[in-house]
């Protein structure tokens, strides 16, 4: 994208007024998305965004500037604009950069390659399926979107990086009608993938699962109100780890004491029963990434491992600041933003025995199958979170489909209160995006079957 | 760039693109630029400066019925034309739809509104790094349970945008804003808590109150330490303007001409009729000056407009788009919000709800018992904009005999859209302006159902 003789001009400048580190982050990203909606191809869209942003680095200061034209010229105008905002100390005085090999993910079948026509039709079959579902199907709409994006990372340890990454999202929502008025269901199916992804989930499989979920809640009661016992099935479930303890393992929030997790490393936070990873590696999960927007290789991070807090997620600030290693989690939104630490793909690690023990032992609950996203509060650790999917458990078995409703709890006490994990771990197959600090970033979820004893269930039930 | 002046050049690339219409197709170019610079501070010290300059365009193509759009994150000659030849291409494959089309001036002058302001747009680091600094200082300042904040901000926006079509539009706006924003955390004994508090603004007329972000952050996260979960039971709740502007987007979402078309509205079917407690009036009004939202033309480049909602309680209209507008057969209303990456849809700009008589202290003594609700959590996880259901996590204070009383925590509360407008029976008198153009003011709602232990 940028020649490194060029890069490392950019980032000499950079660090002319001092300054303890500079690192320039170039992006192209080209995407494509198409839409159907009551039959009709709404929309097609194409986009190109490319450009770069430098940063500079003072002691606790940070200067970042970026621009979208990649000429040298104005990369290094860019280089003067981030470091008049971190003077003083440093001393680099030039940087040599060495390319680090990156195994970027193979895809098979680019998404930019096949036929507009193609996309098309793919709608087209997922809207048949969903709608063929039964006449209670109102609407259904389809959509796919996809990018490719391509980075580069220089920086003032001579690091230089480029990895190329495609993702793939493909989402069918639908409306069903009946005595009880209307109700929705969705399913989303995203990876970091090519068009190959639907060689493992047909476009017809998706649309029935969001038809299917729409006709179940038409028969749907309202959900209760009050504490009982949850059983979460494998697979989207570890949003809610991802919101109720990823999100207070991210080294800048324990450091700002904006954590639960502050200054607990070591201690037994969660049950015996529970271990969890944060792991950018899996090729083809929604969170992969070879490097992270740093330029460092993702790991496997084991953050809690048998209920006892092992380890933090860092990006490079952070990490050097305690001079220790990253762990490949400094990941930012476009070449717009800055980097801040991040999670990728995070899971509960397997347990042991049958899911359906885990509901044959509940006399009395909630099983969900579905969360529609949440929301945490990093310093105290409550969090809240939509059930798209739940049935009531009544002796031991899944009975009634319920309505929309909320779950809520606090998440140092869920993690310590988990009496039971199955041997069934799932990632889910849409994964979301995650937002902090107004930047949104994939990241992947997974979990076996395990049981909480007690959330408390916010239903519309009177 | 100095953005002190609307940028007429933007304009001129918007013409350049559309002048390369051929015949038989409508084309419409979308040239926006933005510098935002955000300083952030943490314990005395400046911990980030950001200078964000962003410029892109959207080409949207029609021909036949059949639309397609292209953008690019840049205005570069190869750049544009890709996205000319991405959205013409894009236009063959879309289902051919007699509503689609450009806009068309239907002579509603745009309001002349102040634009940007010389003195924010000419603001230095050095001024802005004293901001930021003030929010953080007042934060601190507020109590000794303060023990620090997660960040403390200061950021200024110079926006500038231009629409050109083939069918006659030609327009162009231009703002700044100011936002000072605090993330405050506050402890006492092992309990840690945090909230937010935030202020905007739109020229340097008046000195930023910047210290009432950092204080109202401290305030809010304060009188959370101590909370307990209340009992489930049937409740009125006081909304804080904040959250009352959490759930006005909500319901403005709701009245969207495109929601209304596709059957995705509680109120489809409503209009004239009563679907509010008499006391409410809710309008959208980007013509407003005092709006973070103002603005002069919409995202089609058609004059912004007053649009009443809801005036006395009676369901009076919705906002479209120019397909919607046309699909629905209804007069524009000069509501289409976009950015240069994506195609115009119907949107709420400023939504203001008409204030009351009664300040916040005379409707906690009208409540006299039940919750103060200060904050929610879950709000789009837990609604269902199509049938009106909402369940949302809150947290607040109790309210007893009148008076603000324990803090509550894990609790959520229950309703749907359309009971609780029926169901608000007071409004603050004190509006407050929120981040997203919103001008809101405490709510009360009887009837809720909380659910907690």
């Amino acid at each position: 994208m940028i020649d490194s003789d060029v890069l490392e001009r950019v980032l000499g400048r950079a660090l002319q007024g001092g300054g303890s580190f500079a690192e320039v982050f170039a992006e192209d990203r080209r995407s494509s998305s198409a839409r159907l909606e009551d039959g009709r191809i709404e929309e097609l869209t194409s986009g190109a965004d490319r450009g770069a942003g430098v940063r500079v680095v003072v002691g606790e200061a940070t200067g970042y500037a970026h621009t979208a034209d990649l000429s040298e010229a104005s990369l290094l105008a860019a280089a003067e604009v981030a470091a008049a905002a971190a003077k003083g100390g440093g001393g680099i005085d030039e940087v040599t950069l060495t390319r680090r090999p990156v195994d970027s993910s193979p895809i098979r079948l680019r998404p930019e390659d096949i036929a507009k026509a193609d996309k098309v039709a793919l709608l087209r079959r997922a809207e048949e399926a969903a709608r063929g579902a039964g006449p209670s199907i109102r609407q259904a709409a389809v959509s796919v979107a996809d990018y490719r994006r391509r980075i580069l990372v220089a920086n003032s340890d001579g690091l230089l990086a480029e990895d190329d990454v495609t993702r793939l999202r493909f989402m069918v929502q639908c409306v069903a009608s009946g005595d009880t008025g209307m109700q929705t269901g969705h399913e989303i199916v995203s990876a970091t993938r090519g068009w190959e992804l639907f060689d493992d989930r047909s476009p017809e499989s998706i649309g029935e699962e969001a038809a299917r979920r729409a006709v179940l809640k038409l028969q749907a009661r309202p959900a209760p109100s009050g504490a009982m016992p949850v059983v979460i099935a494998a697979g989207i479930g570890g949003v809610l780890f991802h919101e109720a303890c990823g999100h207070g393992l991210e080294a800048d929030l324990v450091d700002k004491d904006a954590s639960v997790f502050a200054g607990r490393m070591g201690q037994q936070v969660a049950s015996p029963l529970v271990t969890i990873v944060d792991d950018g590696t899996p090729r083809g999960e929604w969170g992969h990434l070879a490097i992270d927007d740093e330029g460092y290789a993702t790991q496997q991070n084991v953050l809690i491992e048998d209920g006892v807090l092992t380890g933090y997620m860092w990006d490079r600030l952070r990490a050097d600041k305690h001079h220790r290693g990253g762990t490949g989690n400094g990941r930012r939104q476009t070449y717009r933003h800055l980097p801040m630490v991040r999670m990728t793909n995070t899971y509960l690690r397997a347990g042991s025995g049958d899911p359906d023990d885990v509901v044959a032992s509940t006399p009395r609950g909630i099983y969900v199958k579905q969360l529609t996203g949440g929301q945490v509060n990093t310093a105290t650790g409550d969090f809240v979170f939509g059930m798209g999917e739940s049935y009531l458990i009544e002796d031991g078995r899944i009975t009634e489909p319920l309505r929309e409703g909320n779950l809520i709890g606090n998440g140092p006490d869920v993690l310590r209160s988990i009496d039971a994990v199955a041997g069934d771990l799932e990632m889910a197959g849409g994964g979301g995006m995650c937002g902090k600090d107004g930047q949104s970033v994939p990241v992947g979820v997974g979990q076996p079957t395990l049981r909480v004893p007690s959330l408390t269930i916010g239903g519309t039930a009177a | 760039m100095s953005g002190t002046a609307v940028d007429t050049s933007l304009v001129g690339l918007a013409e350049g693109v559309v002048a390369r219409a051929e015949p038989g197709e409508e084309l419409e170019a979308f040239v926006a630029r933005r510098r935002r610079t955000t300083v952030g501070v943490r314990k005395g010290e400046v911990e980030t400066v950001e200078q964000a300059t962003t410029a892109g365009i959207g080409v949207r193509v029609v021909v036949d019925g059949r639309q397609g759009f292209a953008y690019a994150g840049s205005l570069d000659d190869d750049a544009v034309a890709l996205a000319l030849a991405e959205a013409r291409d894009n236009a063959v494959f879309a289902t051919p739809d007699d509503a689609n089309g450009l806009a068309r001036p239907d002579g509603v002058v745009a309001v002349e509104l102040p634009g940007v302001d010389e003195a924010l747009a000419g603001i230095g680091t050095d001024r802005r790094i004293e901001l930021a600094l003030a929010i953080e200082r007042a934060a601190v300042a507020t109590d000794r349970r303060v023990t620090g904040l997660r960040s403390a901000s200061w950021s200024d926006v110079v926006a500038e945008s231009a629409v050109v079509t083939t069918t006659g539009v030609r327009a162009l706006d231009a703002a700044s804003f100011w936002s000072a924003s605090a993330d405050v955390l506050v402890g006492d004994g092992d309990e840690v808590q945090e909230s937010y508090g935030v202020r905007v603004g739109r020229s340097l007329d008046e000195e930023p109150d910047v210290e009432g972000a950092g204080r109202e952050g401290a305030e809010r996260a304060l009188a959370l330490l101590g909370a307990s979960q209340p009992a489930s039971r049937r409740v009125t709740v006081v909304l804080d303007p904040h959250v009352t502007g959490s759930f006005l987007s909500l319901i403005g979402q709701t009245l969207l001409g495109d929601a209304v078309l596709k059957g995705r509205s509680p109120f489809a079917d409503r209009l004239g009729e009563p679907i509010a407690a008499p006391g409410l009036t809710l309008v959208d009004d980007p013509t407003d000056p005092d709006s973070p939202g103002a603005g002069r033309v919409d995202g089609e480049g058609m004059a912004t407009r007053r649009n009443a909602l809801v005036e006395g309680g009676r369901l009076q209209g919705f906002l479209h788009s120019t397909w919607s507008a046309r699909r629905a057969g209804a007069t524009p209303t000069g509501s289409a919000v976009r950015d240069y990456a994506s195609t115009p849809r119907a949107g709420t700009q400023a939504l203001i709800l008409a204030t009351g008589e009664l300040d916040l202290e005379a409707l906690l003594a009208a409540a006299g018992d039940g919750i103060f609700v200060q904050g929610v959590s879950g709000l789009h996880s837990g609604t269902n904009p199509v049938s009106g259901d909402f369940s949302v996590g809150i947290s607040g204070r109790a309210i007893r005999n009148g008076a603000l009383a324990e803090p509550i925590r894990e609790a959520t509360i229950a309703s749907t859209l359309q009971r609780m407008l029926l169901d608000a029976v007071g409004v603050g008198s004190e509006r407050v302006w929120l981040p997203g153009g919103t001008g809101s003011a405490a709510l009360v709602i009887e009837g809720v159902s909380l659910s907690g232990s």
